[in-house]
């Protein structure tokens, strides 16, 4: 095995490389020094990554709808970003003559600020959270909920119906689907009993006979994080339900009176709330930076995770190629009456089969009241639904 | 105290009076905003970790929506003609200020009525948890049911309208 310190050093080379660099400095700078470098280390790699998604869901919608994407710039397009955050660096600022100008200013310096914040809890890798907090879950979903001001003030201080609507339309989206959120992150707090996320990891890093045991592979956990998945495509503001800024509807929704780079804010802070919520759900029910197979575990941790984080960023880009956008009255039912209860239902369980114990009649009765549960929801809601002309009860 | 406290302290007080001062309703929910999280900050620099987070979730994402939502749908929102400043900022002051001094001296009072404990003790996010299930599980019940209440006679304040408009 003399490959093995080669691949643990891998594992381990952005810890030592902070180190290196700290090492230049004298010992009472040094732990202020290394938060410094973990921060800039965010600050400049999930960017990064968002020039590389634009491009990666540019080209993959292209495919998806038969043409090719942006194929100029550079090889394949691939410069594609450079050149338009170029050009949202040099486009003319404007601000409306009747807005609010102080307002419309500090809106997406929130945004993007409270954005950034959730990253700090997240474990990237082996030993590689920022800030390893008792309760990061709790902080986690903190930051997400302080977003939903900044969306009302953009949409407020643009004085524009379209931004107001649209901004309406986020936070009455945003505060449905957060309670999902939060109650499908419940069930794995339940399991894992903490709510610290590199414990959360810790807890599903094992093997039997080779496979993991990340909570998605439960069938508690695998209803939890079809939940999951739908209330974050919903936080997130992305297809199927972009409601806030369709564009049919609303021209852009709370961003349409902002041009410039603090446009660009606002689409780097909607890309990073992806990055950001695929990196939480990845932590909470993919098992983080494990290896998916355990003779795999020899690839670096953070690999997995980076690779776990974009195959969901795929997903998100393969529904916003394949679904059509939900009606708000749909939307609300969608999240009220279905994914609500069954979160709910979820939630006990997940209790049962903390109560139940090991064993495999945790699996069948789970299993068993799950699919039941799913099935009925199905056939009522079936049973309600009638097709006709659309009743409207504010407009006529 | 330290010169984190102080700052806090300054960021706290400036929202609050910010917020007492100005004459924009949606500009005073959201300087009442900058004071909740000035709070929240002070908690955490406590290491009340729960409760500050706690602070955050609860007030900046639900109340200080509750209340720049209230003041749109009451149409308190339109921007006034001339100046930033409340006309009745004096009056908003004083009262204020009569709030913070009977807090302040209930604060002050209870210094001799509770025993001094001398000791640190650690808090943490997972004993508050295991308290609210254990020992406090029924106060809890009683609150989630109060709510469920509150929820559903909301729902049926909201449903009365289409009642009648049939």
């Amino acid at each position: 095995m003399a490959a093995t310190p080669f691949f643990a050093n891998l594992d381990r080379i952005f810890i030592l490389l902070r180190d290196w660099l700290v090492g230049f400095l004298p010992v009472a700078v040094r732990p202020a020094a290394s938060v410094v470098l973990g921060v800039i280390a965010i600050v400049c790699v999930f960017p990064g990554l968002f020039a590389l998604t634009t491009i990666f869901e540019r080209k993959g919608l292209g495919r998806m709808q038969n043409r090719l994407g942006p194929n100029r710039v550079g090889p394949f397009g691939l410069f594609q970003p450079v050149a338009d955050g170029i050009k949202a660096l040099i486009k003319e600022d404007i601000v409306p003559l009747s807005a609010n100008a102080a307002v419309h200013f500090l809106a997406p310096l929130t945004l993007v600020v409270a954005v950034f914040m959730e990253f700090a809890v997240l474990p990237m890798g082996r030993n590689m959270a920022l800030v390893d907090m008792g309760s990061g879950l709790l902080f986690f979903f903190a930051m997400s909920a302080s977003t939903e001001l900044s969306v009302f003030m953009a949409g407020w201080s643009s004085r524009n119906k379209y931004s107001l609507l649209g901004a309406m339309r986020a936070i009455a989206q945003m505060i449905s689907y957060e309670v999902v959120l939060v109650l499908s992150s419940v069930s794995v707090v339940m399991i894992a009993g903490s709510l610290s996320l590199p414990d959360i990891v810790n807890k599903q890093n094992h093997y039997t006979h080779g496979f993991p045991h990340w909570y998605i592979f439960t069938p508690w956990g695998f209803a939890a994080f079809v939940m999951f998945a739908i209330a974050a495509t919903a936080e997130t503001n992305r297809s199927p339900f972009d409601l806030p800024e369709g564009e049919s509807e609303l021209v852009a929704g709370y961003h349409t009176e902002y041009s410039g780079f603090k446009f660009a804010l606002f689409f780097l802070g909607e890309y990073l709330a992806m990055f950001s919520v695929s990196g939480l759900g990845t932590t909470l029910f993919l098992g983080g930076w494990s290896a998916p197979f355990s003779f795999l575990t020899f690839i670096p941790s953070w690999f997995w995770f980076f690779s776990k984080v974009m195959l969901s960023i795929f997903v998100f880009i393969w529904m916003r190629g394949t679904l059509p956008r939900l009606r708000q009255d749909q939307l609300m039912n969608f999240a009220w009456k279905f994914v609500l209860p069954f979160t709910l239902l979820d939630l006990l369980v997940t209790a049962l089969w903390r109560i139940l114990g090991l064993g495999w009649q945790r699996w069948v009765f789970c299993t068993v009241i799950l699919v039941a549960a799913y099935v009925l929801m199905g056939l009522d809601q079936e049973r309600r639904r009638h097709i006709g002309p659309r009743r409207y009860r504010y407009a006529e | 105290m330290n010169a984190v406290f102080y700052l806090l302290a300054a960021i706290t007080i400036a929202g609050g009076v910010a917020a007492v001062m100005l004459k924009h309703l949606i500009h005073s929910a959201l300087a009442v905003t900058v004071a909740f999280a000035g709070i929240a900050l002070l908690f955490l620099q406590l290491d009340a970790q729960f409760v500050g987070f706690a602070q955050i979730l609860v007030y900046i994402g639900a109340v200080a929506i509750l209340i720049v939502f209230a003041i749109l749908l009451t149409h308190g929102a339109d921007l006034p003609r001339e100046g930033v400043f409340s006309k009745s900022w004096l009056a908003g002051l004083i009262i204020a200020a009569g709030v913070f001094a009977v807090i302040g001296w209930a604060v002050l009072e209870s210094i001799d009525a509770v025993p001094q404990r001398n000791a640190v003790f650690e808090v943490s996010v997972q004993k508050i948890g295991n308290a609210l299930v254990g020992r406090y599980v029924l106060p809890l019940e009683i609150v989630g049911l109060l709510l469920t209440a509150a929820t559903i006679g909301a729902v049926i304040v909201a449903m009365h309208e289409k009642e009648r408009s049939r």
